[in-house]
């Protein structure tokens, strides 16, 4: 039938240029890194069996990680606020009550060690002029250094909550929220903003986050950027594949790799969606009544043209 | 004052006063139309509906919409995304239906083009047909400024920056449009009254001009038959439906055109529900940002084959080919020199001349988008040096085609 031939003419012309200006030119556009699947294959494997009490001991002592980190679910407040704690490192030292859950085991055992390179930052440091990363390596505690840093590992895993009491936004604060603000979320690098009975003490809030960005900016070379649209601008595998190693998109980058477990990269996949594609159940649903709706539309039209056309043949 | 008589119904009233019968005679049921035609045929009413779908969608947007530099992009991915019932729906249709228009005015250009439809008498059908292809382009630009977002931010500083001449450094002109150095605040706000004001009347004004070009030649058929509309249309009144070669516009041929509408929609929702990517840029989801300049600055795909012409070229020649390609289809009743009015397959070298500018467009339209190195930079010099010489020849193989 001639209508048919006509109607696959225009189609292939249509997916041709589709094919040309969507598929093809974007992988030609952009640059694509394929999953490691959150395993580091580049750090080094685990060999001890860890003792979480052992771990604490080492935590709280010898390990000094209590210096700086606050662990809020043991009681251990942080030795100084979000904004002084970014005036003297850079960016605030995050809280480990969850670092166990959020971060992956093989990352955490590596970054005790060798903070620097782990997070694949050395490239930012210049050791001619003795700048060394805030985070200190650690040197052992008298012991089998493997052994205690797999035992100070275990016991941030035993006060982790569990992965499934990980919500999107914990995953995301403790991941990325610490230098990252989502506008649209409320988020800032210090915390949520409420809401606040007193313009004074809302400016207050302000002008603090306004400090720590700009402590966060001399350290970064840059203020990191607000990741509200993220989700739309840059999509899923983007920011997964750019959380396992930011050198792979944006060579000589100061941003570190994140060393999140593969579960938590999801859930910080799904707090961007949240939002920046806040609607996007609320969108397949309503998608289903209105396909419904007008594939019965294009069935009334189909017997109408029939109907008035049997007379015209 | 004419007389009027005590009216007999409501209808009746209407008629004495708006003559209501006589025109829906003129417009529907008494406006004559070929009935060898295929669904081609039926993208006019696809172009209504999707123009009737951009106004809706455009109106609620409009209630929600900032055209301010440091809020529009938060009213749109925001307010209107976030916060607004549905907002994201009628975004996503106006989105949609901006870029899919496109797609349906080309596969209507080309149907002319195809069947010759432009051919004598039918001139200023071509002509409307292309002002209102420059008022959809500005209307789809203008609107493309307005969520302020890294794409639309240089693109409008690129295409502005087109009107400085190259070496005529016709800068002031510039400013001018911009209503500043860079693109900002008066630049945003001007888009804006173009986009929602002036444009969308230019265009509401350019399909009534469009429409009524058609009545007078009729519309084509699909093997550039000439009928004898008085005669056929007496034959259709006098009950043989069947033997005449013409149809009523309502319900006659708008039964056609629904039924072609109905798939249509079909695949218009699907896009706007679970494939719109394509009209939507990922690089427009980033805030503007006049000191951060992307990677790469591309305009939506129905611009990408004009704007290959331009690229490939030093300055002031990429100027001239871009002028010339901007203008050169409204010419194209002109510079087809046989009067021929038959469709392409049947037309000789002009068939030839039909499918290489259709390959040409897709050429050009794909290398537009990809980076200018290599061998797209060449493609791109070739398709564009080939586009130009089919208008060169079109004179040529056409003055020469042997009669029909």
């Amino acid at each position: 039938m001639k209508e048919l031939l006509i109607l696959v003419v225009v189609t292939v012309f249509t997916l041709v240029t589709y094919y040309l200006v969507e598929p093809f030119a974007h992988k030609n556009l952009h640059k694509h890194v394929e999953s490691e699947a959150f395993v580091y294959a580049d750090l080094p494997a685990i060999t001890k069996l860890g003792d979480a009490v052992r771990g604490k001991d080492l935590v709280m002592g010898a390990g000094a990680c209590t210096g700086c980190h606050s662990i809020n679910v043991a009681g251990v407040a942080a030795p100084m606020d979000a904004v002084s704690s970014a005036a003297a490192y850079g960016v605030n030292p995050p809280d480990l009550s969850n670092a166990g859950v959020v971060y992956d085991e093989k990352f955490l055992n590596a970054l005790i060690i060798n903070p620097a390179h782990t997070l694949m930052v050395e490239h930012t440091l210049d050791e001619s002029q003795g700048e060394m990363h805030p985070m200190i390596p650690f040197y052992g505690a008298g012991g089998d250094i493997d052994q205690e840093v797999a035992d100070m590992v275990t016991y941030l895993q035993s006060i982790a909550v569990s992965q499934e009491e990980l919500t999107p936004p914990m995953a995301f604060e403790n991941a990325c929220g610490r230098c990252h603000g989502v506008k649209y979320e409320q988020w800032t690098q210090i915390g949520t903003k409420g809401s606040f009975k007193h313009k004074r003490d809302e400016l207050a809030f302000d002008i603090d986050v306004l400090d720590y960005k700009d402590s966060l900016k001399a350290y970064m070379g840059k203020l990191p950027p607000d990741l509200s649209m993220y989700i739309r601008s840059r999509g899923e595998h983007y920011i997964s594949t750019l959380m396992e190693n930011p050198q792979n998109y944006l060579e000589g980058t100061s941003m570190p790799r994140v060393g999140v477990s593969a579960d938590t990269a999801e859930k910080v996949i799904e707090y961007l969606e949240d939002a920046g594609d806040t609607k996007r159940h609320e969108r397949e649903e309503t998608g289903k009544y209105v396909m419904i709706y007008i594939i019965i539309f294009a069935i009334f039209g189909l017997l109408w043209k029939k109907q008035v056309w049997r007379d015209l043949h | 004052m004419a007389h009027f008589t005590k009216a007999t119904s409501i209808k009746d009233w209407l008629d004495q006063r708006l003559a209501i019968v006589k025109v829906e005679k003129v417009l529907a049921s008494e406006y004559w139309i070929p009935k060898n035609i295929n669904f081609l045929w039926a993208m006019g009413m696809i172009l209504v509906i999707t123009f009737v779908m951009l106004v809706i969608s455009g109106i609620f947007l409009l209630m929600y919409y900032q055209p301010n530099v440091d809020l529009a992009f938060d009213s749109v991915n925001y307010t209107i995304m976030r916060e607004v019932g549905y907002g994201w729906l009628w975004r996503h249709v106006h989105g949609v239906a901006a870029s899919v228009v496109f797609l349906i005015i080309y596969i209507h250009m080309f149907t002319g083009i195809y069947y010759g439809s432009y051919k004598k008498g039918r001139e200023m059908i071509w002509i409307s047909g292309m002002l209102l292809f420059i008022a959809f382009s500005t209307e789809a630009f203008s609107g493309y400024m307005l969520p302020w977002g890294q794409m639309s931010y240089w693109a409008g500083m690129v295409i502005t920056n087109l009107f400085a001449g190259g070496s005529l450094h016709a800068d002031g002109l510039v400013e001018w449009i911009r209503g500043d150095y860079v693109p900002a605040q008066a630049f945003l706000t001007r888009f804006f009254m173009l986009h929602v004001l002036l444009v969308p009347l230019a265009i509401i004004g350019l399909i009534g001009l469009h429409f009524g070009a058609l009545r007078i030649p009729h519309v084509n058929n699909q093997d550039g038959e000439e009928i004898d509309f008085d005669e056929e249309s007496k034959k259709y009144l006098a009950g043989d439906k069947a033997g005449s070669k013409v149809i009523r516009f309502a319900n006659d041929f708008m039964a056609k055109d629904m039924m072609v509408v109905g798939f249509y929609l079909v695949f218009f929702f699907y896009l706007v529900f679970y494939h719109y990517g394509f009209a939507m840029d990922p690089v427009n989801f980033d805030p503007a940002d006049g000191l951060k300049t992307p990677a790469h600055i591309y305009p939506e795909w129905y611009f990408l084959w004009s704007y290959e012409i331009l690229r490939p070229f030093s300055t002031d020649v990429g100027l001239m080919a871009f002028a010339f390609a901007q203008g050169i289809f409204v010419f194209l009743p002109f510079l087809d020199r046989s009067p021929n009015a038959i469709p392409a397959s049947r037309r000789g070298l002009f068939k030839y001349w039909f499918w290489a500018m259709l390959i040409d467009m897709i050429a050009l339209t794909s290398m537009g988008k990809l980076p200018p190195e290599g061998a797209f930079s060449t493609i791109g010099l070739v398709a564009a040096l080939v586009f130009i010489g089919l208008w060169i020849a079109l004179p040529i193989i056409t003055y020469f085609e042997k009669k029909a």
